[in-house]
């Protein structure tokens, strides 16, 4: 049947472009995870009616042109800096929904102060993690997050931890701190995965919203380009690598405990 | 019986062909083209098999370019 | 507190910056403890405007957040402002750009300090080079405000405010540690409320406040990877620069009308000058004050002008000779300039510089 077939013969429309995820081509990789998440926020928002409310603070990395695409009021931070715009931007407009959107090594290696600080005030703000392992705009360097033994153009070799350190694992860090109320870790590989990831993002929202503290929502994704692997070897990997170090589900709900 | 009816519309000038769709469509409904690019020299997807779809959605889910419209109807 | 009058109060110049901010009705202040600067921040903790005016105070985790919440607030169109001294100044200069670049109005205070490195805790004005000139990347300036007593350290944080409202540009008082430390009489304004919603939407309509109704987002960001739209941002930021240069300078002379030697300083510096113009004079030596209040942008007219009948110039600073560069470019050789300096946090007398005046430029 047609789309009119189906339409005519009651039928609906039952998946499309958000209304808030702007008509512009992103210019992200074939395949990369942070279009998937950049729609899901778009849904989220206007789901929940904050499309004249919410602020986004963009970061700086793949994701630093989040504010061409997702039709809200947006302010671009200096790198890794995202949490500490959005506590100004969250405490001086205590009727606005502050999020930030950033990356590994915005978030977990420059910006290590501003997220941990920002999480322990508890600051009304959702912070959207996405978490590949490496530094996607400049070319596939090695991030705080970068498995051991994974190969990236600063650790050709692969990681070792004799010379890099470890993965950090920031989100289990973050769960630690009294003024985080949600941390969770999410992934967008799967349709159930995706569905899992937008009620995490939405409950994050939620709470900004509702001024219940910090909200982290870590999506564990892939950048296919970075690791040169095809979209789909690249989602197999993060199942097989990732989710070992970095395993997905809820760390912490101060608001609905289970 | 009813039976579940769906269809896809992609907008091939956006599709990247990245193939996350053919992958995640249960009954599979969609490939990339094999020859043909769009402006963008990407090989876009399409559905090659459309009578199977049933308007799952799974395919728009995965899209990370939201370039994938859904339609579904329970038919008697 | 009886803020909705005029009131008159024995300050330290730091406490004064707090004070002025309440009363001018600022939205938020970000701060993070430096020596010689700590009293803004405490004493607007223990002022708890929050209760009051609904001004939001936070102690931020370094000086690099800081900033970065003075931007996140401008963006969203509030009047914000930071303090620090000069090791923080430093560390907030990447946030300053920012602030620059975006077009943004702020309010950032240097209480300087020797340095370099972690130097002093002593005064010092040998930050003027990073005011002036720029300071963090790119081709920018801020307005530099330059304080010599405590009554300008209340004033200069509405003057501050209202032009870097008026020409979306940062503000910078550059103070130095004995302005910010030391205790004098205060007359403060009446406190003004701050702006409601509405105001700041009609002042600042590209502001990123959360879309309101608005059909078009607000984005505040300073990345372009166009060269000519990035061009063309620069040739906007510059044509700022030229109108604050037009209508902004402001300076003050002293006994120049008939002086034959002239000292230029600004801050504490320009109060040593006033005894030693004092001391040279009762001993006939004609001496007059130039003291920049703007030191960007610059008196360079005025030095010109004073440059065509002066002997000679002495720049005293607490520095190795710093705005004395451009005191020579604004002279262009017509007259001998000369500089006298101390650092390391040292603060001379006045004999000194008119010892430094004799030897260097009457000779």
């Amino acid at each position: 049947m047609t789309k009119e077939e189906i339409i005519s013969a009651g039928g609906s429309k039952v998946a499309a472009k958000p209304r808030l995820l702007l008509d512009v081509n992103m210019h992200y990789c074939p395949g990369c995870s942070h279009g998937v998440v950049h729609k899901l926020v778009a849904e989220v928002i206007d789901e929940l009616g904050m499309e004249d409310t919410a602020i986004g603070v963009a970061p700086v990395g793949c994701a630093v042109f989040a504010y061409n695409y997702i039709d809200v009021d947006w302010v671009e931070a200096a790198h890794g800096r995202a949490p500490a715009v959005a506590t100004a931007l969250s405490r001086l407009n205590p009727d606005a929904t502050v999020f930030t959107y950033q990356g590994d090594g915005d978030l977990a290696a420059i910006g290590t102060c501003e997220t941990i600080h920002a999480c322990n005030r508890g600051e009304n703000i959702a912070i959207i993690f996405i978490n590949n392992g490496i530094y996607g705009m400049t070319g596939g360097q090695m991030a705080p997050t970068t498995l051991e033994g994974m190969k990236t153009s600063t650790t050709p070799y692969g990681r070792r931890v004799d010379l890099n350190g470890y993965p950090l694992n920031i989100t289990s860090l973050v769960k630690e701190l009294d003024g985080t109320c949600y941390v969770t870790r999410q992934a967008v590989h799967t349709p159930a995965a995706v569905r899992k990831a937008k009620a995490a993002i939405k409950q994050a929202f939620i709470n900004a919203r509702d001024k219940k503290g910090t909200s982290f929502v870590e999506i564990v994704s892939t950048c296919n380009s970075g690791w040169k692997m095809s979209p789909e070897k690249a989602n197999k990997w993060m199942e097989e690598n990732m989710f070992e170090k970095y395993p997905l589900g809820e760390l912490k709900n101060t608001v609905n405990p289970k | 019986m009813a039976k579940v009816i769906g269809t896809v519309e992609i907008d091939s000038a956006k599709c990247k062909g990245c193939n996350l769709c053919v992958v995640a469509c249960p009954t599979d409904v969609l490939a990339l083209r094999a020859k043909e690019v769009n402006d963008r020299g990407y090989h876009f997807a399409y559905a090659a098999d459309p009578e199977k779809c049933i308007g799952c959605a799974s395919c728009a889910l995965v899209c990370p370019d939201a370039c994938i419209e859904v339609y579904k109807v329970i038919s008697n | 507190m009886k803020q909705h009058e005029e009131e008159v109060k024995l300050l330290k110049g730091n406490e004064a910056i707090a004070h002025a901010a309440i009363r001018y009705g600022v939205d938020g202040y970000f701060g993070y403890p430096i020596t010689p600067q700590s009293e803004v921040l405490e004493t607007l903790e223990a002022l708890m405007p929050w209760e009051t005016t609904g001004m939001v105070v936070l102690q931020a985790e370094s000086e690099v957040a800081a900033i970065n919440m003075v931007y996140g607030g401008a963006s969203s169109g509030k009047a914000v402002m930071t303090s620090s001294s000069s090791p923080g100044v430093s560390l907030k200069q990447e946030g300053i750009s920012y602030i620059a670049a975006g077009e943004l109005p702020a309010l950032i205070v240097n209480v300087m300090r020797g340095g370099p490195g972690l130097g002093t805790i002593q005064p010092s004005q040998a930050d003027y080079f990073q005011a002036v000139k720029g300071g963090g990347h790119g081709d920018y300036h801020l307005i530099v405000l330059a304080p010599a007593s405590v009554q300008e350290m209340a004033d200069f944080v509405g003057l501050g405010f209202d032009l870097s409202f008026k020409y979306r540009t940062p503000a910078m008082i550059l103070a130095d540690g004995v302005i910010g430390q030391m205790m004098e009489k205060v007359v403060l304004p009446p406190a003004k409320p701050r702006r409601t919603d509405a105001e700041i939407e009609a002042q600042c309509p590209w502001a990123a406040r959360g879309k309101h109704g608005r059909k078009q987002r607000n984005v505040s960001t300073t990345l372009e990877l166009d060269p000519q739209a990035m061009e063309k941002n620069n040739i906007r930021l510059q044509e700022t620069y030229r109108k604050i240069e037009q209508n902004e300078v402001r300076f003050e002379e002293y006994m120049t009308d008939d002086a034959e030697y002239l000292l230029v300083a600004f801050g504490c510096m320009s109060r040593i000058c006033r005894k030693t113009i004092e001391d040279a004079r009762a001993q006939g030596i004609k001496v007059g004050l130039l003291r920049p209040i703007t030191l960007w942008p610059f008196p360079s007219e005025a030095i010109s002008r004073l440059a065509e009948r002066m002997k000679g110039i002495l720049v005293c600073e607490l520095n190795a000779g710093q705005m004395v560069e451009d005191v020579r470019l604004a002279v262009e050789g017509k007259t001998p300039v000369r500089h006298f300096g101390r650092t390391g946090g040292i603060v001379p007398n006045p004999t000194e510089v008119l010892d430094a005046l004799r030897k260097e430029v009457i000779k």
